[in-house]
């Protein structure tokens, strides 16, 4: 269907559906690549008015990649709430944007409505909505998880601890994760991405990080990030597995490029919650996605990068998962040139997820050919801080020697618990006090140097 | 006050830095990481944002080309400049209109085995440091083998698929390219050499093979070239590249790509 706008009597003509949502995108470098984005700011400013006018129930009646042509569009029509989405049937985009924002839209209501909104209407209205609304209501949303502990609550803001190491080595992995417990890490999960996919070298870090685990008794889960398939292998030969990892992204065919399909993840899903090995709860998929993996694998089907974005938290949100975050600045200045345009889709990933229900983390980073330094990822850590993303990265200095970019160092989730006054997930706070890691302020203890933890036999 | 030394908090498992050269046991003050360290991560980016935005030195290579005594033609991709070059990666991949007359005019419009190139990828620090010293070992043992060589394409604003089109303007079995990778924190000097048999418009990376991590510190120039050639002939006797080329011969995967 046809979209027409018309400011001062020039009449803006948007073909279909997703052309619209990719000309009202706010600009970034991913968009211009693909030849998708809008040719002028006026251009762009007068999608956002037509869109804001369009009701949510357009998104229902039409789709921005075909039905019979692609998996997750079906998953995202046939799992729709009919019965959560009548009470805002009437809606238009411009509307639910409002409402967003209003005291009627309480925490309560917003996590009744989470499977009435499919990520078309996310991503729609986070289009219309600036950085500032994206924090205010994003910070309404709550969404717990648990397997050892308890990621989300408010108040509480929790990092994934990770240890990398260019070649997988045991002792180079346990020194980073003495380094990031000591450091307060690790509550969101201790997560490393192994150097190689081999089954043997992935098995050897998992019986690893079991053992550190459990002699230590950290309330914690750990996770090695191979693919989904190696990790179903090595569930049926008897591995520890705490959390299963996968990338995903929001089109079929991006996913055909990763090496999965729904089916694949429904099967590694049951394995995991098989194991039964969460002692809180049983969410135990960890989901990694980032705005531009559809465009970087030619499988993003016209569709602006930041719907495909919400389209993979459809999927993510079919297996309960325990943590997803956003890899933002790691796919390149391609796709999101500067620190400007990093900040503006952390905010709109951590938001369009939360609404969808999603335990949203973000993996605060950059490389080194984008416009981006070490102040902008201070400046977009405080604004996650406060929209109460449930968590980010633990490395090392901020320097992950092995993927070799700038995330988050553990010091960096310190300076945002202490400016906010944020503290660790519940369980891990007391660990971190029986161990004389902090005190009951959540302040850091100097500690002693033949500390238990670091007496680990290296 | 306290004294200059006891300001900033030391940890006390320094020890473990044995074990990784990740930034562990960095000490803190309150909360932060203390100033000495800091400075450092910024000196090590610094080193890495340079290296994104240094150029070719074209003086320099053609006089070591002019050393090697072997012939060469200035190239330049579609991509005017860095900005453009960093957002559009497919003006990277696509050689200047001009470029064509310059190859005709380098070869004499010949056809050759094996066509190299030189492109500043993400660090031209890299290319400008290594791929000489690098070419100094891999022409003679190319040479050795009887295949001919293209004159050698140096190429500013390039990415690796740029070698499938002067590949394929040379008719060559296989193109080398000689290119700068992104500079890690660490690693501001990374130079990469990618493989492809048969040379074409629209190949993909997973029809290429990758000689990773090629600096001092990393792999040796002399390491490097023999790994390279063996893989050249490989690829040229089974007339393949890529994964299926990795499989067979069983040599370490890649560590990235330049993009």
């Amino acid at each position: 269907m046809q979209y027409r706008h018309t400011i001062q009597n020039h009449i803006y003509t948007f073909n279909d559906l997703k052309t619209l949502m990719a000309k009202a995108s706010p600009f970034r470098s991913g968009d211009a690549l693909a030849g998708v984005c809008s040719d002028s700011y006026q251009e762009r400013v007068a999608a956002q008015m037509c869109l804001a006018e369009l009701p949510l129930k357009t998104f229902l009646s039409e789709v921005v990649i075909p039905y019979e042509h692609d998996e997750v569009t079906r998953l995202i029509i046939d799992t729709h709430d009919e019965t959560a989405f009548s009470h805002i049937s009437y809606f238009t985009v411009g509307m639910l944007r409002d409402w967003l924002l209003s005291d009627e839209a309480t925490t309560t209501v917003l996590n009744q409505l989470q499977k009435a909104i499919t990520p078309e209407m996310a991503a729609a209205v986070s289009k219309i909505m600036r950085n500032q609304d994206l924090i205010l209501a994003a910070q309404k949303m709550e969404v717990i998880t648990r397997f050892r502990n308890t990621i989300g609550l408010k108040g509480r803001f929790s990092t994934r601890l990770q240890p990398n190491h260019p070649t997988d080595d045991l002792k180079g992995i346990a020194a980073s994760i003495i380094d990031g417990l000591m450091y307060a890490g690790g509550d969101a999960v201790i997560g490393i991405n192994p150097a190689t996919d081999s089954p043997a070298a992935v098995h050897r870090i998992l019986q690893m990080l079991d053992a550190l685990i459990s002699r230590n008794e950290i309330p914690t889960q750990s996770c090695v990030l191979s693919h989904v398939t190696t990790t179903l292998q090595l569930i049926e030969q008897g591995a520890p597995v705490d959390l299963v990892f996968q990338s995903i992204g929001g089109t079929e065919k991006t996913n055909t490029g990763f090496g999965i399909n729904l089916s694949l993840l429904q099967e590694a899903y049951e394995a995991g919650l098989s194991l039964k090995r969460g002692t809180l709860g049983n969410n135990c998929m960890y989901f990694e996605t980032g705005q531009g993996s559809s465009l970087s694998s030619g499988s993003h089907e016209g569709v602006d990068q930041q719907t495909c974005e919400a389209r993979a938290y459809a999927v993510a949100r079919q297996f309960a998962p325990h943590l997803v975050n956003s890899v933002v600045g790691f796919i390149g200045p391609e796709y999101l040139y500067d620190g400007k345009q990093i900040t503006r889709a952390a905010l709109e990933d951590h938001f369009c997820g939360k609404l969808l229900g999603l335990p949203m983390g973000m993996d605060i980073c950059y490389t080194n050919h984008a416009e981006a330094d070490q102040d902008d990822m201070d400046n977009l850590l405080l604004l996650m801080g406060v929209a109460g993303c449930n968590f980010i990265m633990g490395v090392p200095g901020a320097d992950d020697i092995m993927l070799n970019y700038q995330s988050t160092s553990f010091h960096d989730a310190l300076y945002v618990r202490k400016a906010l006054g944020l503290k660790p997930a519940p369980e891990f706070e007391a660990w971190l006090m029986k161990q004389g890691i902090v005190d009951e302020q959540g302040k850091q203890i100097p500690v002693h140097k033949d500390h238990p933890l670091l007496k680990y036999t290296f | 006050m306290p004294d200059k030394n006891e300001i900033a908090r030391q940890d006390p498992w320094e020890m473990l830095k044995k074990f990784t050269d990740a930034r562990i046991a960095l000490g803190r003050t309150g909360v932060s990481i203390p100033v000495k360290e800091n400075l450092q991560f910024k000196m090590a980016h610094a080193f890495a944002r340079d290296a994104i935005y240094t150029k070719m030195d074209m003086d320099a290579l053609a006089r070591g080309m002019d050393h090697l005594d072997h012939p060469y033609c200035f190239l330049h991709s579609r991509a005017e400049n860095r900005e453009q070059y960093l957002q559009r990666p497919d003006l990277g991949r696509m050689l200047s209109a001009d470029g064509f007359s310059t190859m005709e005019e380098a070869s004499g419009d010949k056809s050759y085995d094996i066509c190299i190139n030189i492109a500043d990828g993400l660090s031209a620090t890299a290319v400008n440091l290594h791929s000489i010293a690098l070419l100094h070992e891999i022409l003679p043992l190319l040479k050795a083998t009887g295949f001919s060589v293209s004159p050698v394409c140096l190429i500013e604003q390039g990415r690796v698929a740029i070698g499938d089109e002067t590949g394929s303007y040379f008719q060559a079995k296989l193109s080398i390219i000689l290119i700068g990778e992104r500079p890690g924190l660490s690693s501001p000097d990374s130079l990469g050499v990618y493989i492809t048999y048969h040379p074409q418009k629209g190949n993909t990376d997973a029809m290429r093979n990758c000689v990773s991590n090629i600096r001092p510190k990393g792999l040796s120039y002399s390491a490097a070239a023999d790994k390279i050639v063996y893989l050249i002939k490989e690829s040229i006797r089974l007339q393949i590249s890529g994964v299926a080329l990795k499989d067979l011969t069983a040599i370490p995967p890649p560590q990235g790509l330049d993009e």
